[in-house]
């Protein structure tokens, strides 16, 4: 036990059960985001591998289709999320310090800044809807690539569906952290939480980053 | 002998709610055995079926196309929602926390979660069951699966891939108690190795089984959207699919043995009262096991189109996965030597495997061996390796185990004749199912056949026979088990005189497990000491 | 091959008799020995020995290295079929065989074969995967969509030898059987005399490649929309990106299906697909064809 942090008045009710300190429940809790993370890059880096097999497979097909997407759109949704990233860094700092109300403040930046992505995402589905590049029977693709661009878009959907989904699921957890932050439930002594649904955060914006090169930028040139 | 506890995990609380919404790792534990057993002899009513078919060489028991939905549901129920569940879920759940020293696992409301997710992802399969069943083989093969088959693909698959959900949870839980709340002085070579073992599997589950979600999610996208991803005619490559399946799919056979060769080493050392011989080894070997297991999964694929290149690397590593196996089976059989050993039914469970996984693992050399496996390849011989190796082999672990940890679970003995004589019921039933399949893959007869040619159906008879006396041997214990809950004798603290943490708790434990943390004194498996010298239970410092 | 097979197979039974009964043996024999009775309740621990750890490692390890060049020895004479093999043409559906020799005969679910000779099977399917098992041959080969698999055997003594679908393949997976019937080479001659439809397998694909309209670019003389085919077959080719690629029957089989996947040096990609238009034995028809090519440079060539 660290007898030299003085006790937070409800440090006690903080440590669950099973733990025998705070100390030992931070750890336990970092670590099991962090092997959480390891799951969701064998999750995702299935799909990768299919990605890269069929790209090395189809190079030409592959930067025919990438070029059909909106590589402004792109850009912009890369520059909103990694902003996110910056704002969730902040929040998280605020509730290292026990900034509360900071904390709340970056938390609702970063999901108006993950809905803006989303969003973007959004009118680029129904675009691609409307292009008829949704594959299925509909699909049509002019030129001799139309198969392989077809299996393009399926990793194309496949993937940033995916990624979309983590999101979702991501503004639900800041959603999550802003109610605790109201309830002042952060300080130096306790702010596992957030710094977790940091990590998340961050490694969910790192896919994106990953993402936008390989479906966006296939093939083109300055 | 001191009796029961008077309050204890299992009547400190009463009522469906007390179970349904517990976060106690030991009563989660008898959720998924309920649950694993059901499933069980689910999967056994088809493998029953399916042993009836094929007692005469035509297919005149049931059509062609339901009797490929019985091997189907037979493979897709032992494996995803027995053989990989079974230990880890059951055993390990009852005995990590136990084992290191501590209240709880690390994330108990998460484990309940992971029960739950397993109960739905078995929901959406047996729903697949009821609305007609899925006939593509566990296996999924595109195109197969992704286009041609009319059956329920979508919906097991789902079934299956929320299952998966359950099991990354569980190896989550595992690994990080196992790093971070493992009592004073328990150090990494003083861990049971059991502990090692559910630690290399756990490795398995976390880095495996999400490919294979990702896997079957995109054959699920495929039937529902149309999408051609593994579509030969719109560019797609169905062995593809192959390589994506076996990525997890070897690995997962190693989540099926790695725990029970971790029962294996605890069964063989509290029946010969003597420590395990060569305890680093076995524990590293569990870890060469679990990452070498990752890099041979090519050998499910030697004709499957693959590159001669690549079936000759995946030779050599297949050989060299063996090695660790070897290793364990060289080391349990030492640690018979001087020891004092007895035959009650866990033990003979125990020495049955040692038998019957080297077979199973000396059958593997056969597969491994690229030029040979060409012939038996797809044959009933493969049936028969993994068979002796999942059921000869984790099945009866896992029987072994519940019966040596059964007093510790529900504080009553089971009957003791009657156990020895059902263990060795399913040792010579389950050699005489499955013996004679070497034989048959050998002649040629290929594995899914609903109608076999005349010639082979001595061979077959001879496993159905053998099959029979084999669901006899599995029923007696489900029958006495339940039985003893009520009838058997009172157990103590420690009725097998073994050594271990858990063995330091009343029978049955506390919820809390222990009144104080245990501070770890001395090697595991100390039989040279008394169970009092291994251990230090100090003044209570935690509530 | 066969017998290669099985001494490497019956090699490992007896590795396997040695090692299981070793196990069993000493099981048995410790059980007994140290089993616990009054005065020996507890037994003796005993210190690990580094140097045994060693030697049942590396025991194993020796042994398995020598199954596995052993076995990898076989198998690279499994895939590799031998010059003058008869190029057998199959193709695969559920659920039934389809093969034609070189020589124009069609069989379903049964192959003629000439004792003595090396057959090699260049294969493919229609539909699912399905696998070419002859059992008392130890040859088998997955019979894939998309693309070609071979194989090869040679039948030593004339009888009947059963073939197997040996990968699960939808309903009528264990219907799927045929028959090798293997001749001595007189009566194989007079067999492919007998069902004469008289056009050969390169033959058929000369008619499809005229009939496809192949002729209108690919002149043999060169010069035209599309790459000469004369001497093609088994040269690398170079493709428009750099990289090369050998005309093997897969390339060909692409360049019809998928011609935009690979465009020679020098041309434009203008070749139209031709899926849909040519059955998968059409293809294995323009590929006898298109090796005929080759023979007939080189004989002319002489």
């Amino acid at each position: 036990m660290n007898s030299a942090v003085p006790a937070a008045p409800d440090a006690f009710e903080v440590r669950a059960h099973q733990f025998e300190d705070v100390e030992q429940q931070h750890h336990a809790s970092w670590l099991g985001m962090w092997v959480f993370l390891a799951t969701e890059v064998m999750f995702f880096g299935g799909m990768f591998a299919a990605y890269a097999f069929y790209r090395v497979g189809f190079p030409n097909a592959f930067a025919a289709a990438s070029n059909r997407l909106d590589v402004t759109l792109g850009a912009i949704n890369t520059a909103v999320l990694i902003s996110s990233s910056f704002t969730m860094a902040l929040a998280v700092h605020g509730g290292e310090t026990g900034r509360n109300k900071a904390a709340i403040r970056y938390l609702l930046l970063t999901m108006l800044l993950g809905a803006v992505f989303l969003g973007v995402k959004f009118y680029e589905y129904h675009e691609k809807f409307v292009e008829h590049l949704v594959p299925g029977p509909a699909f049509r693709f002019e030129g001799p690539h139309a198969h392989p661009a077809e299996i393009f878009f399926s990793l194309y959907f496949a993937m940033t569906g995916l990624h979309a989904l983590h999101m979702i699921i991501g503004i639900g957890l800041l959603t999550w952290m802003a109610l605790k932050a109201r309830r002042k439930r952060f300080s130096p002594i306790y702010y596992t939480p957030i710094e977790l649904t940091g990590l998340y955060w961050h490694f969910v914006d790192l896919i994106w980053i990953f993402l936008f090169p390989l479906l966006y930028l296939v093939g083109r040139h300055l | 002998m001191n009796g029961a506890p008077q309050v204890h995990y299992l009547n400190v609380d009463y009522g469906i709610r007390s179970w349904l919404f517990t976060t106690d790792h030991k009563r989660i534990a008898w959720l998924y055995l309920l649950s694993v057993t059901l499933f069980f002899f689910f999967g056994g009513f088809f493998a029953t079926l399916i042993r009836l078919e094929l007692m005469t060489p035509q297919g005149d028991l049931v059509q062609a196309e339901t009797y490929n939905k019985f091997f189907t549901m037979h493979g897709v129920t032992m494996v995803f929602f027995f053989l990989i569940p079974s230990i880890p879920a059951v055993l390990g759940n009852f005995l990590v926390p136990m084992m290191v020293g501590a209240r709880d696992l690390a994330f108990p409301r998460l484990n309940l979660a992971s029960w739950y997710i397993f109960i739905l992802g078995g929901l959406f399969t047996l729903a697949s069951a009821a609305a007609g069943g899925v006939d593509t083989g566990w296996t999924f093969y595109t195109p197969y699966s992704s286009i041609y088959s009319n059956s329920h693909v979508a919906l097991t698959v789902v079934g299956v891939f929320v299952t998966g959900f359950s099991s990354i949870l569980t190896g989550l839980n595992f690994v990080v108690t196992i790093h971070k709340m493992r009592a004073p002085g328990l150090t990494w070579f003083r861990l049971p190795l059991f502990i090692w073992a559910i630690y290399a599997t756990s490795i398995i589950f976390i880095l495996g089984t999400p490919v294979i979600a990702i896997t079957l999610l995109l054959v699920g996208l495929e039937r529902v959207f149309n999408l051609g991803f593994f579509d030969p005619a719109r560019g797609g490559d169905p062995v593809l699919f192959q390589h994506l399946f076996w990525f997890y799919s070897h690995p997962a056979v190693y989540i099926m043995v790695l725990p029970a060769m971790g029962v294996e080493s605890e069964l063989v050392t509290a029946f010969a009262r003597r420590r395990v011989f060569g305890y680093s080894f076995v524990a590293f070997s569990s870890l060469a096991i679990a990452v070498i297991g990752f890099l041979v999964w090519g050998h499910h694929m030697f004709v499957a189109g693959q590159s001669v290149h690549a079936g000759l690397i995946f030779s050599l590593l297949s050989f060299l996965v063996a090695i660790p196996s070897a290793i364990k089976v060289f080391n349990w059989t030492a640690t018979l030597h001087r020891g004092s050993i007895s035959y009650d039914a866990p033990m003979l469970y125990a020495l049955g495997f040692i038998g019957l996984f080297t077979i199973g693992g000396l059958t593997g050399l056969f597969l491994a061996s690229i030029g040979v496996d060409v012939h038996v390849h797809d044959t009933y011989f493969v049936i028969a390796h993994f068979h002796y190796i999942m059921v000869g082999g984790s099945v009866m672990a896992y029987l072994g185990g519940i019966h040596f940890w059964w007093p510790k679970m529900t504080g009553r003995t089971y009957p003791e004749p009657v156990a020895r004589v059902a263990a060795l019921i399913v040792f010579l039933g389950f050699n005489l199912t499955f013996f004679p399949q070497f034989v048959l893959g050998y002649l040629g007869m290929p594995r899914r056949y609903h109608a076999y040619p005349p010639e082979f159906q001595a061979l077959n008879v001879m496993s159905s026979a053998g099959a029979s006396i084999l669901a006899v041997g599995y029923v007696l214990p489900l029958i006495y088990l339940i039985w003893s809950l009520r009838y058997g004798r009172v157990a103590g603290r420690n009725p097998w005189g073994a050594r271990g943490l858990e063995w330091q708790t009343p029978s049955p434990p506390p919820t809390h497990n222990f009144d104080v943390t245990p501070r770890v004194v001395a090697e595991a498996y100390a039989y040279d000491k008394e169970p009092e010298e291994t251990y230090e239970f100090g003044s209570p410092s935690r509530a | 091959m066969a017998p290669r097979v099985d001494a490497l197979f019956f090699f490992l039974i007896a590795l396997s008799l040695f090692f299981g009964l070793l196990i069993a043996f000493l099981i048995v024999y410790f059980a007994v020995k140290y089993r616990r009775r009054p005065g020996y309740e507890r037994g003796v621990s005993i210190d690990a020995s580094i140097a045994l750890e060693i030697f049942w490692t590396a025991v194993p390890f020796g042994i398995t290295m020598v199954l596995f060049f052993w076995g990898a020895s076989i198998f690279l004479d499994q895939t590799q079929p031998p010059v003058g093999a008869i190029d057998i043409a199959v193709v695969g559906r559920q659920w039934m065989w389809k093969l034609q020799h070189p020589e124009g005969q069609r069989e379903i679910d049964e192959l003629h074969v000439p004792v003595g000779r090396p057959v090699k099977l260049t294969m493919t399917s229609e539909d699912v995967i399905h696998s070419f098992f002859v059992p008392e041959f130890r040859m088998k080969m997955d019979v894939v969509p998309g693309r070609y698999t071979t194989a090869w055997f040679e039948a030593t003594k004339e009888g009947e030898y059963p073939i197997r679908c040996s990968q699960y393949c939808g309903a009528q997976h264990s219907g799927m059987l045929g028959r090798v019937i293997a001749m001595t080479p007189a009566d194989y001659q007079q067999w492919l005399g007998g069902g004469a439809t008289g056009v050969s397998a390169a033959q058929a694909g000369q008619n499809l490649f005229q009939r496809l309209g192949c002729a209108t670019c690919h002149k043999s003389e060169g010069g035209s929309q599309g790459p000469s085919l004369a001497g093609l077959f088994g040269k690398t080719v170079k493709l428009q990106d750099g990289k090369s690629a050998v005309a093997d029957e897969g390339y060909i089989r692409e360049s019809i299906l998928d011609p935009q996947a690979k465009i020679v040096a020098g041309f434009q990609p203008v070749m139209p697909t031709f899926k849909g238009l040519v059955s998968e034995e059409g293809i294995l028809q323009l590929i006898a064809y298109i090796k005929s090519l080759s023979q007939q440079e080189r004989t002319a060539a002489k």
